[in-house]
C-alpha cells in the first residue's frame, strides 16, 4: 500500500512541477522554437487558403506572417495549423498554437468565459444579403416573405432570424448543409436571397455564371469584427500581437509601403523615425528588435497592401475597403499612437 | 457425272453462333428479356452520349478557371492545375518527389506481396526496410534531404499512411481482443468485452474529436502530441474493435472437435490457437474482414473534421478557392476514382486469397 501511495505522490508532484516549468512566456517559447505556430482556417477564400503549390495565402495568413516578421525577423517562419471552427479555441487553450488568426469574431463570452484575449481587429465583416437582380429589390426591408438560403447552426442563421423577427417580416429559411450546395441552390433560383458574411457573399458572387445578375444589398445586419486571438495571462505576447496589427495600419497611415520602406529610413519625420526604429525605443518596450516594424512592412507590407493583395478590387473577391478603410477616409482602421 | 462433294464439317446455322447467336441467347431470349434489352439500350442511348460529350468533347483540360466557366463540358483543369496540391497537400513543392517515391515503394511492396509464394522471411525484411525508407523519405533531415514536419504531410500519402498503418496495427490487436473475449480468465474477458462494446458504441467521429480536442486539454501545458498520430491511434482503436467481433465469429464457427483434437494432441493454449484454430478461423472470416478493411479505408476520410488534409480535404480546399468554386463534380469524380481503385483492388485480392486458401477443401 505504501508503495502505491509513493508512486501516486510522485506522479502528482511531477505533474504539478511540470506546470510552472512550462509556463515560460510565449515570446521566449516562440524564440526557442524559432517559429510561430498559428492556427488558421482550412479554407476561406481571401483570408486563409492554400494555393495550388500548397502555400498559404490570405489576409489572416499575412497577419500571421507579420507576427513572425516582428518577432523572429523572418515572415516565413510560421507553422500553420489548420483548425475547424470547433477546434480553434481548445487548440489555443491547450497551447497547441501560439496565436489564432482564423477569422474569429470578437464576442464578450469568448473573451471572458473562454479565457481569450482578442487584439485589434484585422477585418471588419458583417452579415449581408445577396439577391437576384431581377427581383427588383433595393434594400433588405423589401425582403418580406422571401426564401433565404443559409447554412444550419451558424450565427448567420440566428442573425437572419433575429433580423426578420425584429422587422416583423415573414421569411422562409432554406437550410443547406454545405457551402457548395448552398451556392448552387441559390444560383438555380431555389431561394430569393443568400445570407452570409459580406466577404463570403462577394466570393460567391464572383463565381456566379453571370456575376452582374446578382447584387449585394446595402444592409449589414450583424457586426463581425474579426481579430487574432491569444490566451489570457500572457500580457507581453498580447501586446506584441496587438501592436503588430496596429503597425500594419500605422504603416498605411504614414504612407510607408513595402516598396518605399528603405527610403523611408532616411525620412526626417520623427513619427516615421520612431516607427521604423531609426529612433530606438519602441522595439525595446515590446521586448523585440528595434527593426520589428521595418521587418513587417518590408516583408509583408502595410494594411492597404495586404488588403488589396488578398481581398481587394483586383482579386476575385473584389471587396471595397468600406469599414476596413483608414479612419481618415471614413473607415474604422485606426491605429493608436506609436510613441 | 456428279462428283461427290466431300462432306466437310457442317457449320451450325448462322443464327446460333457468332454475334447473332450471342445476342439471341443473351439479349433477346424471350419477350420479357427483349423488352428489358430495348429499355436498357434506350437509357444508355439517352445517358452515354451526353455524358461522353460532357466528359470529353466539350471539356476543358488545362485552362484557367475563367476559361472553364465558358466551356460547356467538364472542367478537368481543376485537376490538371491543382493535382499536385490534391495529391500531396502542403508538402513543399520542390520536395514532392519524395512522397511520390515513398508511395511507389509502398505500391511495389504491396504488389509483390500479392503472391503468397513470396511470403517468406525475406519479404518481412523487405517490408521493414521499405517502411523505414518511406519514413526517411517523408521526414528527411539526413542525407541532404531537407526535413519536412509531419504537419505538412497531406493528400494521398496521408490517406495511405492512415489506412495502411491503421489496418496493419488494428488486425493483430483485433485478433488479441477476440481471443481475450473468449478467454476463461474473467478479468481479461471483462476488459476485452468492455473495450469492444465501448468503442463500438460510439461513432468514429466522436473518437476523432476526443483524441484531437479533448485529449490535449488533459495533458500538462506545453505537451502536445502530433495531430496525425492522435488521429491514427483513434482509427486503430476503432477498427480493432470491429475486427475483433468479426474474428470472434470465426472462432465460434470452429467445431468443438477441433479444440478437443488439439488438446488430445497435448498442445497448450498458444499452440492450439497458433497451429489449429486461428489458421482455420481467420480463413472463414476473410470476406467480412475485408469488408471491414474497406470501410476503414474509406473512414480515414473522416479526419476531414479535425482538419487533417487528407485526400478528400485537399480536394475540398481547392474547391473553396474562388477560381475553382463550383467544379465539385469533376473534383469528386477524380477522388472517387482514386478511392475506387483502392477499395476494388482490396476486394479483388480478397476473392483471390479466398480461392487460393480453399483449394485444399
Amino acid at each position: 500500500m505504501k508503495k502505491v501511495k509513493w508512486i501516486v505522490g510522485a506522479l502528482v508532484w511531477t505533474l504539478l512541477a511540470a506546470g510552472p516549468m512550462a509556463a515560460a512566456g510565449t515570446l521566449d517559447e516562440v524564440r526557442a522554437k524559432g517559429v510561430v505556430v498559428v492556427g488558421v482556417n482550412p479554407g476561406v477564400a481571401g483570408f486563409s487558403m492554400p494555393d495550388e503549390k500548397g502555400v498559404w495565402k490570405g489576409l489572416d495568413v499575412d497577419t500571421a506572417k507579420a507576427v513572425a516578421a516582428a518577432v523572429l525577423g523572418d515572415a516565413n517562419k510560421v507553422k500553420y495549423v489548420a483548425l475547424t471552427a470547433v477546434q480553434r479555441l481548445p487548440a489555443l487553450q491547450s497551447k497547441e498554437v501560439d496565436v489564432l488568426c482564423r477569422n474569429t469574431t470578437i464576442t464578450l463570452t469568448r473573451e471572458t468565459v473562454n479565457g481569450l484575449n482578442f487584439v485589434h481587429p484585422n477585418y471588419y465583416d458583417g452579415q449581408g444579403f445577396l439577391i437576384h437582380k431581377k427581383m427588383g429589390v433595393k434594400n433588405a426591408k423589401q425582403l418580406r416573405g422571401a426564401t433565404v438560403c443559409t447554412l444550419p447552426g451558424t450565427t448567420t442563421e440566428m442573425n437572419a432570424a433575429d433580423y426578420f423577427r425584429k422587422n416583423g417580416m415573414p421569411w422562409k429559411p432554406v437550410v443547406i448543409e454545405s457551402n457548395a450546395e448552398l451556392n448552387k441552390a441559390f444560383f438555380a433560383g431555389r431561394c430569393d436571397a443568400l445570407t452570409s458574411d459580406a466577404s463570403q457573399l462577394a466570393a460567391v458572387r464572383s463565381v456566379a455564371p453571370n456575376p452582374d445578375d446578382y447584387i449585394l444589398l446595402p444592409e449589414i445586419i450583424s457586426k463581425e469584427p474579426l481579430a487574432p486571438v491569444v490566451r489570457h495571462g500572457d500580457d507581453q505576447w498580447y501586446d506584441i500581437v496587438n501592436w503588430v496589427v496596429m503597425a500594419l495600419i500605422e504603416a498605411e497611415e504614414l504612407g510607408i509601403t513595402s516598396k518605399n520602406v528603405d527610403e523611408m529610413l532616411k525620412s526626417t519625420d520623427p513619427q516615421i523615425q520612431r516607427f521604423l526604429g531609426v529612433t530606438p525605443g519602441l522595439g525595446k518596450a515590446l521586448g523585440l528588435d528595434e527593426k520589428w516594424a521595418f521587418n513587417i512592412v518590408k516583408q509583408v507590407g502595410n494594411y492597404g497592401e495586404v488588403f488589396d493583395r488578398n481581398v481587394g478590387p483586383k482579386t476575385p473577391l473584389k471587396l471595397e475597403r468600406g469599414l476596413n478603410d483608414l479612419w481618415t477616409r471614413g473607415g474604422l482602421m485606426y491605429s493608436f499612437p506609436f510613441r | 457425272m456428279k462428283q461427290a462433294v466431300p462432306a466437310g464439317e457442317l457449320k451450325p446455322p448462322v443464327t446460333h453462333i457468332g454475334i447473332i447467336g450471342w445476342t439471341k441467347t443473351n439479349l433477346f431470349d424471350g419477350v420479357f428479356n427483349s423488352i428489358l434489352t430495348l429499355v436498357t439500350l434506350f437509357f444508355l442511348w439517352k445517358v452515354v452520349p451526353p455524358l461522353f460529350r460532357w466528359a470529353f468533347l466539350d471539356s476543358a483540360w488545362h485552362t484557367t478557371g475563367q476559361a472553364c466557366r465558358e466551356a460547356a463540358g467538364a472542367c478537368w483543369s481543376i485537376i490538371s492545375i491543382n493535382y499536385r496540391f490534391i495529391l500531396f497537400g502542403f508538402y513543399p513543392y520542390e520536395e514532392q518527389w519524395r512522397p511520390l517515391l515513398a508511395m511507389l515503394i509502398l505500391f511495389g511492396l504491396l504488389f509483390y506481396s500479392r503472391n503468397r509464394e513470396h511470403w517468406k522471411k525475406s519479404l518481412a525484411y523487405a517490408w521493414i526496410i521499405g517502411l523505414f525508407t518511406m519514413g526517411l523519405l517523408m521526414t528527411g533531415g539526413i542525407l541532404g534531404l531537407p526535413p519536412v514536419e509531419s504537419t505538412q504531410w497531406g493528400g494521398l500519402p496521408l490517406t495511405l499512411l492512415l489506412a495502411v498503418f491503421g489496418l496493419t496495427a488494428a488486425y493483430p490487436l483485433g485478433v488479441m481482443l477476440a481471443l481475450g473475449r473468449r478467454s476463461r480468465m474473467t478479468g481479461v474477458k471483462v476488459l476485452c468485452v468492455l473495450y469492444i462494446e465501448l468503442i463500438r458504441g460510439v461513432p468514429l467521429i466522436s473518437l476523432l474529436f476526443m483524441s484531437s480536442i479533448i485529449f490535449p486539454l488533459f495533458l500538462p501545458e506545453g505537451v502536445t502530441f502530433n495531430k496525425i498520430l492522435r488521429a491514427q491511434v483513434a482509427i486503430i482503436l476503432f477498427t480493432a474493435a470491429y475486427i475483433a467481433e468479426v474474428i470472434r465469429g470465426g472462432l465460434q464457427g470452429m467445431a468443438r472437435g477441433q479444440y478437443e483434437a488439439a488438446e488430445s494432441m497435448g498442445l497448450n493454449y498458444y499452440q492450439t490457437m497458433r497451429l489449429v484454430i486461428l489458421p482455420q478461423a481467420l480463413k472463414i472470416v476473410i470476406p467480412p474482414t475485408v469488408s471491414i478493411l474497406i470501410s476503414a479505408f474509406k473512414d480515414t476520410s473522416l479526419v476531414v473534421i479535425i482538419a487533417l488534409f487528407d485526400l478528400l480535404k485537399t480536394t475540398q480546399s481547392v474547391l473553396s478557392n474562388p477560381e475553382w468554386m463550383g467544379f465539385s463534380r469533376e473534383a469528386y469524380v477524380f477522388v472517387a476514382i482514386l478511392y475506387f481503385l483502392g477499395c476494388f483492388s482490396m476486394s479483388n485480392y480478397s476473392r483471390r486469397l479466398e480461392k487460393e486458401l480453399s483449394k485444399g477443401d
